[in-house]
């Protein structure tokens, strides 16, 4: 099977992810079309690294899920901190910190 | 013409060597006034006189010791340190002791200790007479540093430090308006003639490397002509504004506010003959700049008509002799730029002066005394009477002033009169019939002084003492009781009219001062031995019969007629004119003040709108279109999304679009 097919795909789930960061407002929501981008280019690079013979993609892939892993933790805590003092999840609502 | 070679610079040695005693001693008394404040003001009048005395002793001292030596071995220096070095300018302060510094330092601290005396008792009632003694001594180190210094930088200090005394004794009367403004006139006027002094002293650095007398005398050969001429003008311009020259001549009468001796000492016989001094110890130079030395004869030709014009229009009896001293330097500028022919006799009409012109002052002085600081001459008449001393001393300056036949003007300014007849076919006529015409009109007005002061009915009887000044606390007395004053002013008046008397017949006859000065301003040349447009000789019979006409003019005028006690206001068109000071005041607002004036608002303008402008106008435009790009952080997160996603996005399309073409 060729290559391209997978690359097409994480460019396909990349898109979506995106797509979903810019027009949904529940905050848990935009955090998995977040994850869902780190795992499209996750994807993207295990692909390169079978393409190319070298496992440094992979690597990259494996540190990727560890920093998408600590983030988790942290945004999780932030967006719990926010719905506990403003009882919502909407990042619309949380836009004090402007002009 | 040839310039004879100068004389041999030698070291001070003997009794030279206490030179340096001529400026310290009255710096220190200076000091020690200034210092010590109000502690010293029960002796410090006597510490200011005694001080300037020992000077004089000084400098009686060292000319013994000058007359004692061979002529070629008379241009003595005496260094006393290096003042300062800055790369290739190496200044030396040291005294020059030759025959011109030592006729000079004789003149300011022999005629300086009669005035200093004098001033003991004019200024007893004073309660600030030590500070005045104080500024008295400053004036004098000053003066001395700048006849004694030995080189141009040198001179420069002293020529402030006098400019400084000289506007700290005009504005001595510090409750009176008219004084301040005076000060600041004369000082701000003085300005303009150091900036030329100043860029005179430049360009002898920058062309000789050095500003020493003896190195740039002996190098002026070197000098280019357009230097040379740039050099002497600017030397002219420093020697108007101090000497009261036309066009900056309008200081000098204003500066009859301060106290009566600093306007005989400072404004007639000292200060206001530095310009004379620097043109005569610059007499290696201007020999070399004939347009120079044109335009110095032009310049005290038209001043000596000019002050004598004024003075015939004033009642103001220190502003008439104010303008005769104006008139009378203009007779020593044009001498000295006559050369040779007339060096000697500028400095013999200057010596003459400082004895004539002081005494004159000081007797302007004691009538003031005794008429309740009174000086409108219309207020005056038949003082003889009540002051005799100083109505006899008096007389003694004034003949030698309108040049009577063998008192002191007359040999002087017979001799700068008869030089001028030298100065070739044109300018002879011109300057020796302009210097003939200002005799005439010395005789009427000095005429006029003297019969309105001294003789006539005593028109003082019927009036009442004016105060002088609004802001004066004390009351005038009731009626004007003329008296003599007392013998500290009395002494002093008659020893300067001794002075008066004789001093010109001394100098002048045998040519005693030309031959003693002949080391320092070159061979003395007599009028007669080069061509004149006019038979020298005849120039004393000339001279006599214009006086004789000025003082017959003014007897009609003043002495037939009875003296409006106030002025009279329908006058000739002329007289209007002398009594605006011929529109020096007006053309100098005109030409200079209000230039400037509109220059300097323009240069505000300019800056608050133009230099502040761009500086505030970039601060307003940054800060204004950060106001507005601040807009843009509104706070919601995916806004911020968007815009990482759009760089993004064109951040690749670039980098893709430049692979594509690369």
């Amino acid at each position: 099977m060729s290559p391209t097919i997978y690359l097409l795909l994480s460019a396909l789930l990349f898109a979506i992810g995106a797509v979903g960061v810019l027009v949904r407002r529940n905050a848990i929501v935009v955090f998995m079309c977040i994850e869902l981008m780190l795992n499209a280019v996750n994807l993207t690079l295990v692909t390169f690294s079978r393409i190319n013979g070298s496992l440094g993609g992979q690597i990259m892939a494996f540190f990727v899920m560890v920093v998408a892993a600590a983030e988790v933790v942290v945004g999780l805590s932030i967006i719990m901190a926010i719905f506990r003092t403003r009882r919502t999840t909407s990042v619309d609502d949380a836009n004090l910190l402007k002009y | 013409m040839a310039a004879a070679p100068l004389p041999e610079v030698l070291p001070a040695e003997g009794a030279a060597g206490v030179a340096w005693l001529l400026v310290a001693l009255p710096a220190l008394g200076a000091l020690v006034l200034f210092v010590g404040g109000r502690r010293t003001d029960r002796w410090g009048h006597l510490l200011g006189v005694a001080t300037v005395v020992a000077s004089f002793v000084v400098a009686a001292v060292l000319f013994a010791g000058s007359l004692a030596q061979p002529v070629e071995e008379r241009v003595r220096e005496l260094p006393l340190y290096d003042w300062f070095a800055v790369g290739a300018l190496n200044v030396e302060f040291g005294l020059r002791i030759d025959p011109l510094s030592i006729t000079f330092a004789l003149l300011i601290t022999g005629v300086g200790s009669l005035i200093h005396i004098y001033s003991v008792g004019y200024m007893s009632h004073d309660p600030e007479r030590r500070k005045f003694f104080a500024q008295l001594n400053l004036f004098v180190a000053a003066m001395l540093v700048l006849v004694l210094g030995n080189g141009f930088v040198t001179l420069y200090l002293g020529w402030e430090g006098v400019g400084l005394a000289s506007y700290l004794l005009i504005g001595f009367y510090t409750g009176r308006r008219t004084a301040g403004s005076a000060a600041k006139k004369a000082f701000l006027m003085n300005r303009v003639g150091d900036v030329g002094l100043a860029l005179a002293i430049f360009i002898l650095f920058l062309d000789l490397g050095t500003t020493q007398y003896a190195e740039v005398f002996a190098r002026a050969g070197e000098l280019s002509p357009g230097s040379l001429t740039a050099i002497t003008l600017l030397l002219l311009l420093g020697a108007c504004g101090k000497s009261g020259q036309f066009p900056l001549q309008a200081w000098l009468p204003d500066a009859m506010e301060g106290p009566t001796p600093v306007s005989a000492l400072i404004h007639a016989a000292t200060m206001v003959t530095a310009g004379v001094y620097l043109i005569a110890r610059a007499n290696p130079l201007y020999d070399l700049a004939p347009v120079g030395q044109l335009v110095v004869t032009i310049v005290g030709a038209i001043t000596l008509v000019l002050g004598a014009i004024i003075g015939c229009a004033y009642d103001d009896i220190k502003k008439v002799l104010a303008y005769s001293t104006v008139s009378q330097i203009g007779y020593m500028m044009l001498a000295v730029g006559l050369g040779p022919v007339g060096y000697a006799a500028a400095l013999a009409h200057l010596l003459a002066h400082g004895f004539f012109k002081a005494g004159l002052f000081l007797g302007a002085g004691s009538v003031m005394h005794g008429m309740a600081d009174e000086t409108d001459m219309r207020r005056f008449g038949g003082l003889w009477r009540h002051m005799p001393v100083t109505f006899w001393t008096f007389t003694f300056g004034y003949l030698a002033l309108i040049g009577f036949p063998f008192l002191s003007g007359y040999f002087t300014k017979d001799l700068i009169i008869e030089a001028s007849l030298t100065a070739g076919p044109v300018a002879g006529w011109i300057f020796g019939v302009a210097a003939l015409l200002a005799a005439g009109l010395t005789a009427f007005y000095m005429t006029r002084l003297m019969l309105m002061t001294f003789f006539g009915p005593e028109r003082w009887r019927d009036l009442h003492p004016r105060r002088i000044d609004p802001s004066d606390l004390e009351d005038p007395p009731e009626h004007y009781h003329p008296h003599e004053s007392a013998s500290s002013m009395t002494v002093p008046m008659m020893l300067l009219a001794v002075g008066s008397i004789g001093a010109g017949a001394f100098l002048v006859l045998g040519e005693r001062l030309a031959d003693y000065l002949e080391p320092s301003i070159g061979a003395f040349v007599e009028p007669a031995e080069l061509p004149a447009v006019f038979p020298t000789g005849l120039v004393p019979v000339f001279a006599s019969i214009l006086m004789v006409a000025g003082a017959g003019a003014a007897y009609l005028a003043v002495g037939r007629r009875p003296v409006p006690v106030e002025r009279p206001q329908r006058v000739s068109l002329p007289v209007r004119a002398a009594r605006a000071d011929l529109f020096a005041n007006a053309i100098n607002e005109g030409l200079i003040a209000r230039p400037g004036i509109w220059l300097s608002r323009a240069l505000v303008y300019l800056d608050n709108r133009g230099v502040d402008g761009a500086v505030n106008g970039t601060a307003a435009l940054l800060g204004g279109s950060s106001g507005r790009l601040r807009r843009t952080q509104t706070g919601f997160v995916r806004s911020y999304a968007l815009t990482i996603l759009g760089g993004s996005v064109v951040l690749v399309a670039a980098l893709l679009t430049v692979g594509a073409f690369s």
